[in-house]
């Protein structure tokens, strides 16, 4: 990948500049700390691309109109914090039926509630997974750094518009508003993975066979879109069989691309005995801390780090639960990844939480002295 | 005869045919003059796009040949922002019902009113909520019974075009089911008027609201609409005193005013310029 | 981790801080070194702190928060009195005499600077005020390569203002090699 010099920027910025590489056009969305640097920054760039950046009187608005924007043929994206993106569930809900491409990003901050609006937390993940109703899937990221914002968002994009569903990126407060060298690849040069233009005439918006493209509205097909289970033209159903295929298809397409949606990465030891399973802002203090015992003193360590949160990697754990005796998972709330975790190790390994809500990051000290327990 | 047949094969999806509205619904009668209205207007019919909310009046979406999006309860118009920014050639028709609009919907209806975004917003008011069994909307009117009101509601109702007014929207007109003719000609003229434009259709439920409070059957009801209509050009000739109870139709304010995706699409050019 | 050096720069809103944090993690980016930047949001920083971190490192840098400073600048007494009690002993602590006047604990190597006075008296602009202090904190830590770090001062000064940057920058080494001023523990202050 050529990359040009290295450039120091904000998360929030990574995060637009990311969304404008990979193609988006339309931004709509309302004021909420900590994600306003993404629409000032949209707001900034967008009209120069010939593109529409749009403040919606409220976050309901502004999911819908992205919704709407992306029928018309845009690749959009919305920003919000935990407040917005509890308003923003109900259309949430509405693009992973009509299975309509965006992006929506949730910078998280404390809660619940107003909480503190400009302290870091970890706890939207089960809302992010479970927000909106119904059994649905959903795709959410994760980033740790700077440039992970900029490059996972590109493939927030991408993966939206392949799998013709939302893809939400949970940033943290710590990463979005923290300035970091990064190295970015020179603007252009990136593959835009684009949906074919070529429509067969045969086209239908939910073909039973597969997945199929989106065609935008204004081009004389002349589907249906609604939040109602529908038919392969989009019409709606209430015929038991058919809404069980429907809801069956939803989940299909992710089960299939799997491989494409879960990014994780293991950096320490061969055979671990001790593992740290974490994810966003709390990935840095324990590569800190991973860093140091094993590059450094050679303990039998290792972080398994998850840049894709949801669908949960569970495969990855299970195989990580068979190689080591203890999973630590550190992460900014009351315990929600934690559970999961449990899950898949299936009691082949003891899982052990490490929790903070106190409004401040988890640091390498904390972890450190955990793993120190089960080193002894 | 032959006109009719040719809106009903290429406007109408009639594999979708029979709705599933009531018998004595006025909202097939509005949807039949909105088809009218849009074959009027001389649109490509790829170029229209029909948005509905959530209600009985908005599954009318879905028996129409057009691209159609049936949205979530309350936020057609905001849905509609979003795809005529995205794409400012297409017409977008955005069917909602009273309680769609003026409740749940009430913050995108002013604000796309503000905006003077070039929508066609037709609202089938019925004075209810139809779908859920006739709770009262803010569109009730005061005194009348609903399953939620089972006294009569206390509330006073919006007058839906003053509000468009008060928030900017640049046309407002008025039609009645029992009119049909008119209707059809309100919606020609708010599609071709550039800017947001409002277009309130009363249209009776006798089901869910006529029968609770002794309206009668649609025929009666429409006769009553009728009766207490009165056109704009006859109520300005009328004494105040006699306009109390009359529902005033026809075009009730209509000028111009910068729209809002032709602004914003200049004002990119001009910067790059 | 022995690379890592942390720059706690904390004073008023309006003081440039914020600013002067990213001049010098652009300036550490500019010298190929590994950098993060934070800064304090929130109520505290609309209304009168403001607070933030660099941190410097030739390797990655992991954990992003600053825990043990080797610079901790204070350009006001409130963020002096919230700060010093916080730092390790060895660090290097440089305040503004315009505006702090100690206490200073023998613990602690603080050293003293009429920063805010200077950028006003020497060069009629009490805004510059925070090159000038990267100037003093620059020339004591020797953390950025002197050139790239005007470089890049020029480089993010606001149209038509490099120039004047650069000299508060330059002016802030003058004081430095000067040495702290008499008034290390004294109170010098100049009236706000
Ligand atoms: S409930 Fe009323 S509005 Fe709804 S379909 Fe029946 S008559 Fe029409």
């Amino acid at each position: 990948m050529p990359e040009t010099k290295p450039v120091l920027m904000q998360g929030n910025e990574a995060c637009a500049l990311g969304a404008i590489s990979a193609g988006v056009r339309f931004y709509a969305g309302y004021p909420i700390t900590p994600s306003t640097e993404i629409a000032e920054h949209m707001a900034e760039k967008l009209p120069d691309l010939g593109g529409v950046f749009i403040q919606m009187e409220d976050e309901i608005a502004s999911m819908a109109a992205i919704i709407g924007a992306s029928i018309g043929g845009m690749r959009t994206l919305t920003a919000t914090s935990g407040p917005g993106f509890s308003l923003k569930q109900e259309n949430i809900g509405y693009a992973i039926m009509a299975e309509i491409p965006c992006v929506v990003v949730n910078v998280q901050r404390m809660g619940p509630s107003t909480g503190v609006p400009t302290a870091p937390a970890q706890g939207d993940v089960m809302q992010a997974r479970w927000g909106t109703h119904g059994d649905h899937p959903i795709i959410v990221f994760s980033p740790a750094s700077v440039y992970e914002t900029y490059y996972l968002t590109i493939a927030a994009v991408n993966l939206s518009q392949k799998l013709r569903q939302p893809v939400i990126i949970l940033l943290d407060e710590v990463i979005g508003h923290m300035r970091e060298k990064v190295l970015i690849p020179e603007a252009g040069k990136l593959l835009v993975e684009k949906a074919s233009d070529l429509v067969p005439s045969d086209w239908k918006p939910y073909d039973e066979k597969g997945l199929t493209p989106l065609v935008p509205f204004g081009f004389g097909h002349y589907y249906h879109v609604t939040g109602l289970f529908h038919d392969q033209y989009g019409f709606p159903t209430g015929d038991p069989p058919q809404v069980e295929r429907a809801l069956d298809r939803l989940h299909h397409k992710l089960e299939k691309n799997r491989d494409e949606i879960i990014l994780t990465n293991y950096i320490g030891h061969k055979e671990p005995r001790v593992a740290i399973v974490t994810y966003g802002c709390t990935v840095r203090s324990a590569r800190a801390v991973v860093t140091k015992a094993y590059w450094q003193n050679r303990l039998p360590v290792g972080l398994l780090s998850l840049q894709t949160i949801w669908p949960f990697p569970a495969r990855e754990i299970e195989a990580l639960a068979k190689q080591v005796d203890v999973i630590i998972v550190p992460e900014m709330n009351m315990g929600q990844i934690v559970g999961e975790v449990e899950r898949y190790a299936r009691g082949q390994a003891e899982v052990i939480p490490l929790n903070r809500y106190d409004g401040e990051m988890i640091n390498p000290d904390q972890i450190y002295e955990q793993m120190g327990r089960w080193l002894s | 005869m032959a006109l009719i047949e040719h809106l009903t094969q290429e406007y109408l999806r009639t594999k979708k045919l029979p709705h599933i509205w009531c018998p004595g619904c006025g909202n097939g009668i509005v949807t039949a003059a909105l088809i009218r209205a849009i074959e009027r207007t001389g649109y490509d019919q790829r170029d229209v796009v029909i948005v509905s909310g959530i209600g009985c009046s908005s599954r009318a979406a879905g028996y129409l040949n057009f691209n159609t999006l049936h949205t979530t309860h309350g936020r057609a118009l905001a849905f509609a922002t979003g795809l005529k920014m995205a794409r400012p050639e297409l017409k977008l028709f955005v069917i909602m019902g009273d309680g769609d609009c003026s409740a749940i919907g009430g913050n995108h209806f002013i604000h796309a009113a503000r905006r003077n975004i070039d929508l066609n917003a037709v609202i089938i008011n019925n004075h209810i909520y139809g779908m859920t069994g006739g709770q009262h909307s803010p569109l009730t009117p005061t005194g009348m019974k609903a399953t939620t009101a089972p006294r009569g509601t206390l509330e006073r109702p919006f007058d839906l075009l003053v509000l468009a007014r008060g928030a900017g929207a640049t046309f407002a007109a008025r039609g009645i089911a029992a009119q049909p003719r008119q209707l059809e000609q309100l919606i020609v003229r708010g599609a071709t008027h550039k800017g947001f434009s409002v277009v309130e259709a009363l249209s009776p439920c006798p089901i869910a609201y006529g029968r609770r409070n002794k309206l009668g059957g649609a025929v009666e009801m429409l006769r009553s609409m009728k009766d207490s209509s009165i056109s704009v050009e006859r109520a300005a000739e009328t004494e105040d005193a006699e306009l109390k109870d009359k529902t005033i139709t026809g075009v009730i304010y209509s000028f111009d005013a910068p729209e809002y995706a032709e602004e914003y699409y200049r004002s990119i050019s001009d910067n790059k310029g | 981790m022995e690379n890592r050096q942390e720059i706690l720069l904390t004073g008023a809103g309006g003081q440039g801080l914020i600013l002067a944090s990213i001049v010098l993690a652009e300036a550490a980016v500019n010298d190929n070194k590994n950098v993060v930047q934070t800064q304090s949001y929130g109520p505290e920083a609309r209304g009168g702190a403001s607070m933030a971190g660099v941190i410097i490192d030739i390797d990655t840098i992991e954990y992003p928060e600053v825990t043990r400073p080797a610079v901790l600048l204070c350009m006001n007494q409130a963020s002096f009195n919230k700060y010093l009690p916080k730092i390790e002993p060895g660090c290097t602590v440089i305040v503004d005499s315009t505006f702090v006047s100690g206490p200073f604990h023998k613990d602690y190597k603080v050293q003293s600077f009429p920063i805010t006075r200077m950028a006003k008296e020497k060069l009629g602009r009490d805004v510059v005020a925070n090159m000038l202090a990267l100037g003093v904190i620059n020339a004591a830590t020797g953390i950025v390569n002197r050139d790239i770090f005007r470089e890049s001062i020029f480089k993010l000064a606001p149209r038509g203002s490099g120039e004047l940057n650069q000299q508060a920058f330059d002016l802030g080494y003058h004081l430095y090699e000067e040495g702290p001023g008499q008034d290390v523990g004294i109170s010098v202050q100049t009236p706000q």
